[in-house]
């Protein structure tokens, strides 16, 4: 490593360069590249030995039209973005290759960079030597050569690079929020408050989301219905905002700026219009149902009903499943008392097509099924409860008006143990932990001592306290008397044998700090379970184009430094549907997610990525076998000319249809058949160790990869 | 460290040493699961064998054949085909077409001589960086008890000299095109249309 941080080889020279095939480059001629290969600090010279990659680049690739290869501490900092824009300008560099991170994550930098020194920024190549090489190499001889061969891959490529020029498309400032928990209602506040109009689709008949159906809120404890529902209302009412509640996204079409989304409002066989949300009709309606969702199962709802007392919109909805007139054809009693003939019970659903510019999702999460894990005893055990119909229970306006009672709903229990970690941190189950549950169950100790003055056992394997006001809660908790187990119980049981035992609920726990199994007796057992990705995450998740990790989280188009965004443009995510997050946590999100999109909209244009396809029509023959490739329809045969085309602003750029033309006819560029093939040449030019690889002697594809011949490989097209 | 064993004498053998084959593969990955895959394994520091060299495209969907046969004419011992998990297609459903043309182009590259699992597909979601790691070891190994790319050595016949109509002609094999052909496909003996031809194009008569 040089002592000033950086060095540079191959003189420059002038004149063109001798020796240099010119398939697939532009006929103004000489190509002048640059190279600049980035320490990263020791993140990519601590294995790759970068000093010598730029020494062999200067040298080796001169004849490939490299000019000047440079090494420096950090290329993304100023100065060395400086290298790249001085050299442009005292050199005549005409094509610049970074070797450094991966692309999607500097790209950008670089070819701005080069934009800013006056050259095309497409002519710039980011080629990854630290993600795809020192941080995933240990053996340091290899890692460089691999690094070598990257490099040469790059520098071919960047050779058949051409300039490209942006798409410019105008950004609808309309902008589309899914789901209306706390995130999406704080997100559709921001931008409405801003001045520009929202859809916040909600599938439920009410928004609030879980804050709605939790009792408490850690560690300050104010009461969630109390903090939450201003908010909702604000949302509800908002000029900015159309809400949509009882609906769903069917289908989202376009791109960034110009979305086109189809929304299904299902049938609430009620006038919204005209109901006042009086709530006779729930009052008369003769049939009770178990309430699954909002009660989470421990309280009844009418046929129609809206989930609570504070909901937004007030307009109830007829579970159509459960309505006697649905079932019998008789019975309409909601009808006879509304006062306003609000009552349809012939509505159907309804198909809006919405156009917006930008869409963030904060479809949130579900919990943790319990019954998954059997030796606890949940849907076995009566006095099993999980932690949301705890919520429920310990509720002021849920179905014991607040009683923490147990399932027969009289009796008061003496003794509760929480267990921690339900689902989460378990190798069975979910790995990651759920972040919340710690202080959830600290919470449910808590509001057990304040309502009934049980004892409360809680059984942790780690305590992870670490937000604002957190550990001074788990204190507080600790001195009220709560008693804290560290061991993840093995199981629950109603199987007494020792005296004390009958009639209890047995925890079956080894307490690893007193080093000895413990059986402990109470009344009611919480269990604390875990956070996990919708079950539709996968399906949400392609239906907006985004991506979701193994587990169904949806993928942050960088988990530190971009959280909210996705990798696809103009989709933001905020709150849980990324993974479990607390409230505060979820609502900075939803403001965040505003922040990006009010950026979007006061842009008012936006540059797209030039990669696009396009058909070339003089060597097209009409086949048609790319009209059914495209899977957003943007070939179409036109008849008179006998040739197909593309339509840019709808082509996406995957590239398929340039693969399939058995005529080569399609160009795609950014990844164009020379560009590609070149950069294979270049990654096929080193070995493994460092020398020259030897290619093959068999015939077979052998050529110079300018596209233009037919190739043995096209009657293998698909 | 040989990749060409027939003619590359490996370097480390002179030295004394027992070495281990290094194969080189070249893997193409989609911009947005498999490539961002391999950019998770690394912010994770999940190692792997270094042998593999990745190439982006923006799509599976993107991947032509004579990509993948070009990457093996140019020395390399495996080629990994990656994009996003069937039904997770950021283009919606092209990774199919990737599918269809990785099934085609082993039978292909079966008829010229090279063994299929020199060709391996690996779905794989930009969450899944640990996953793509182990696939890429696992490749890495089992092409290395596969051996270099056994291609019969000898002169490169560029197919710029090669007549088209006269290979298109399914007359057998052109003589400059499989010099020393002791290993590699069979040479058909010319006049008959042969099964697996060995001529200058033997993936257009697999195909036909």
């Amino acid at each position: 490593m040089s002592g000033n941080g950086h060095a540079s080889f191959g003189a420059p020279k002038d004149g063109p360069i001798k020796g240099v095939p010119s398939a697939g480059v532009p006929a103004e001629g000489e190509i002048r590249i640059g190279v600049y290969v980035c320490h990263c600090g020791s993140n990519i010279a601590g294995v790759v030995d970068v000093v010598e990659v730029a020494r062999w680049a200067g040298e080796t690739l001169k004849d490939q039209g490299v000019v000047i290869a440079r090494d420096y501490r950090f290329m993304c900092s100023s100065p060395g973005q400086e290298l790249i824009t001085d050299d442009i300008r005292k050199l005549g560099l005409n094509r610049i290759v970074v070797a450094a991170c991966s692309p999607h994550l500097h790209e950008n930098t670089f070819r701005t960079a080069t934009a800013r020194a006056g050259l095309n920024p497409y002519l710039c190549e980011l080629v990854s030597i630290r993600e795809q090489d020192s941080w995933v190499h240990t053996d340091k001889a290899a890692a460089t050569a691999k690094a070598k061969a990257i490099l040469a891959g790059g520098v071919e490529r960047v050779r058949r690079n051409t300039p490209l020029d942006p798409l410019v498309v105008d950004i609808n400032p309309a902008t589309l929020v899914v789901g209306g928990g706390i995130a999406g209602i704080q997100a559709a506040l921001e931008i409405a408050d801003a001045g520009f109009h929202v859809y916040l689709v909600e599938k439920d008949a009410s928004i609030g989301g879980h804050m709605a159906q939790f009792d408490k809120t850690f560690p300050t404890l104010d009461c969630a219905a109390c903090i939450l529902t201003p908010r909702m209302v604000s949302a509800g009412t908002h000029p900015n905002i159309t809400l949509l509640t009882w609906s769903e996204v069917t289908h989202v079409d376009g791109f960034v700026g110009n979305f086109t989304v189809t929304v299904k409002k299902k049938a609430r066989y009620v006038d919204e219009d005209l109901c006042t949300g009086c709530g006779i009709c729930q009052e008369k309606c003769p049939k009770k149902v178990i309430d699954e969702v909002y009660e989470a199962g421990l309280g009844y709802r009418k046929a129609i009903y809206t989930p609570f007392a504070q909901a937004v919109p007030r307009t109830p909805v007829i579970d159509r499943e459960n309505c006697t007139y649905f079932i019998k054809g008789t019975c309409k009693a909601c009808e006879k008392f509304c006062e306003k003939d609000a009552i349809r019970f012939e509505q159907q659903d309804q198909e809006l097509t919405l156009e917006v510019g930008n869409i963030i999702l904060a479809t949130g999460y579900e919990i943790f099924d319990a019954r998954k894990i059997a030796q606890y005893g949940y849907g076995r055990l009566p006095n099993v409860f999980t932690s949301l119909e705890f919520e429920r229970l310990s509720n002021s306006a849920g179905p014991t008006n607040g009683r923490i009672v147990l399932r027969d709903g009289v009796t008061e229990p003496k003794t509760v143990g929480v267990i921690h970690c339900v689902g989460s941190r378990d190798r069975n189950f979910n790995n990651y932990c759920s972040a919340i549950c710690c202080m959830q169950s600290l919470k449910f100790a808590h509001l057990v001592k304040e309502h009934t003055g049980a004892t409360v056992y809680n059984f942790y394997i780690d305590m992870r306290t670490a937000a604002k006001g957190y550990d001074e809660f788990y204190q507080r908790v600790m001195e009220e008397g709560t008693l804290f187990v560290r061991g993840k119980p093995a199981e629950v049981t109603e199987a007494g044998r020792l005296p004390g035992e009958e009639g209890k609920l047995i925890v079956q726990v080894e307490d690893t700090l007193a080093g000895r199994q413990r059986r402990i007796p109470v009344d009611m057992v919480v269990l604390s379970v875990g956070l996990e990705p919708r079950a539709d995450a996968k399906e949400l998740a392609q239906r907006f184009g985004i991506s979701c990790s193994f587990d169904g989280w949806a993928i942050e188009k960088h988990p530190k430094l971009d959280p909210v965004a996705t990798m696809t443009e103009g989709v933001f995510i905020a709150g849980c549907i990324s993974g479990p997050k607390d409230i505060p946590n979820t609502v900075s999100q939803g403001a965040a997610a505003a922040a990006r999109v009010l950026g979007m909209i006061q842009q008012k244009h936006m540059k797209l990525e030039p990669i696009k396809a396009s058909v070339h029509a003089e060597q097209c023959s009409g086949c048609r076998i790319c009209n059914t490739m495209c899977p957003y329809n943007a070939i179409s045969f036109l008849g008179a000319e006998g040739v197909s085309s593309i339509n840019a602003a709808m082509c996406q750029g995957c590239g398929t249809c340039v693969a399939a033309c058995p005529a080569g006819a399609i160009a795609g560029t950014g990844f164009s058949d020379e560009q590609v093939l070149a950069q294979i040449e270049g990654l096929l030019s080193v070995g493994a160790d460092g020398t020259p690889l030897k290619r093959s002697a068999y015939p077979v594809a052998h050529q110079q990869g300018d596209g233009n011949r037919p190739t043995p490989a096209e009657t293998v097209r698909a | 460290m040989s990749t060409q064993a027939p003619v590359a004498p490996a370097p480390a053998e002179e030295a004394g040493r027992v070495t281990t084959f290094e194969p080189v593969i070249i893997g193409f990955t989609c911009n947005w699961c498999s490539y961002r895959a391999a950019d998770l394994a690394g912010t994770a520091r999940t190692k792997y064998p270094p042998n593999i060299r990745l190439i982006r495209l923006m799509c599976s969907g993107r991947l032509d054949p004579t990509f993948v046969l070009k990457a093996f004419a140019e020395g390399a011992d495996a080629v990994m085909v990656s994009g996003c998990h069937p039904g997770e297609c950021h283009y919606i459903e092209q990774n199919y077409k990737a599918l269809r043309r990785f099934q085609l182009l082993q039978r292909t590259i079966e008829a010229l001589g090279i063994e299929p699992a020199r060709l391996q597909l690996v779905w794989a979601s930009a969450g899944e960086g640990v996953r793509l790691a182990g696939e890429i070891a696992r490749i890495t190994e089992e092409v290395r008890a596969l051996g270099p790319l056994d291609w019969p050595a000898g002169e490169i016949v560029d197919i710029d000299g090669v007549d088209l109509d006269a290979a298109w002609g399914a007359t057998g094999g052109d003589p400059d095109a499989s010099p020393g052909d002791a290993d590699g496909p069979p040479a058909s003996p010319g006049g008959a249309k042969p099964d697996h031809a060995a001529g200058p194009l033997p993936a257009a008569e697999a195909s036909r």
